[in-house]
């Protein structure tokens, strides 16, 4: 018998589909005798589910203005510096 | 929607190239179409927009300094994942360098702790909350993370990378990204079910 604490250890492999069929048939049994697995496992998937729908949020205002201007700044020079005609290939 | 949402005429690989060969243009149509995502992890690890902004700023000068070095065996956004999450644990340990904590702090094992909330939630939180509440909510989870399993969790479950990504990106075996990335599922798990948890329908919490 499949303890509910083995079904734990091996629930983001189960998750990710990452196990034998074996151990993937055992861990279905015991979903289907273990109500509390079972809660565990549903909210468990709807965790990952609704951070994986997470959209970045728009930057704080400034804060695209100034990466703009700081890699423009920074980014020149090694323009600048890669177009120096004394730098070998080798 | 997922975060790996496809944005029509966005060619990666075309852009990188053109990037490769000194064409600036391509390369800031890069940045400003991950600036928001980069913004975000820095903004988890570090948990402070000034950092977040000098990791934002930084990953992307290394990103620009170092192309050459990209071979495109993964993605672009993979390798540039892999800078800033550097960047931001670089500012994390910084900080943190005067606290006695390491900021690998062994994993203690208290099994037990792992499940104590058993409900089912309300059908579909997106639906239960605006997308901004339900933003902080998340955001809020992911910070109570101890910052060993909110990194790995990040890379994995927010960014999407593999988990044999992500334990490259963070130098850690396999066995460790996945016990911590349990770890992280469980322990938000058991904070978005409180908040998620159907009324009245914590029948097994006591068994």
């Amino acid at each position: 018998m499949l303890t509910c604490k083995r079904f734990l250890q091996e629930l983001s492999d189960y998750l990710e589909e990452r196990l034998d069929p074996e151990t993937r048939a055992e861990l279905q049994k015991h979903l289907n005798e273990c109500p509390n697995c079972w809660v565990v496992c549903d909210t468990t998937k709807k965790t990952i589910k609704v951070f994986k729908g997470m959209q970045a949020q728009l930057l704080p205002s400034g804060v695209q203005m100034r990466l703009s201007e700081f890699l423009a700044r920074n980014c020149k020079k090694k323009q600048e510096k890669s177009s120096l005609p004394a730098q070998s290939e080798s | 929607m997922g975060t790996t949402t496809v944005t029509p005429g966005f060619d990666e690989s075309a852009l990188v190239a053109r990037a490769k060969d000194g064409d600036s243009e391509a390369f800031s149509e890069l940045v400003s179409h991950y600036d928001r995502r980069v913004f975000r992890m820095a903004k988890q690890i570090t948990q402070n927009d000034d950092d977040a902004e000098d990791v934002l700023q930084e990953s992307f000068l290394k990103a620009y300094t170092h192309l050459d070095n990209f071979q495109g065996n993964s993605k672009f956004y993979t390798w540039l994942v892999r800078i800033a999450v550097n960047e931001a644990l670089m500012k994390l340990r910084k900080r943190r360098s005067d606290r006695t904590v390491p900021l690998d702090e062994p994993i203690d094992t208290g099994e037990d702790e792992m499940v104590r909330e058993i409900a089912v939630w309300d059908e579909n939180p997106e639906d239960t909350y605006s997308r901004e509440e339900l933003g902080t909510i998340l955001d809020s989870a992911v910070q109570s993370l101890r910052p060993a399993y909110r990194t790995v969790f990040i890379l994995r479950d927010i960014e999407e990378l593999s988990i044999e990504e992500t334990a490259q990106a963070l130098n850690l075996s396999i066995s460790a990204v996945k016990s911590r990335l349990l770890r992280a599922r469980l322990q938000l798990r058991e904070k978005l079910t409180r908040q998620f948890k159907r009324k009245g329908d914590n029948a097994y919490a006591d068994l």
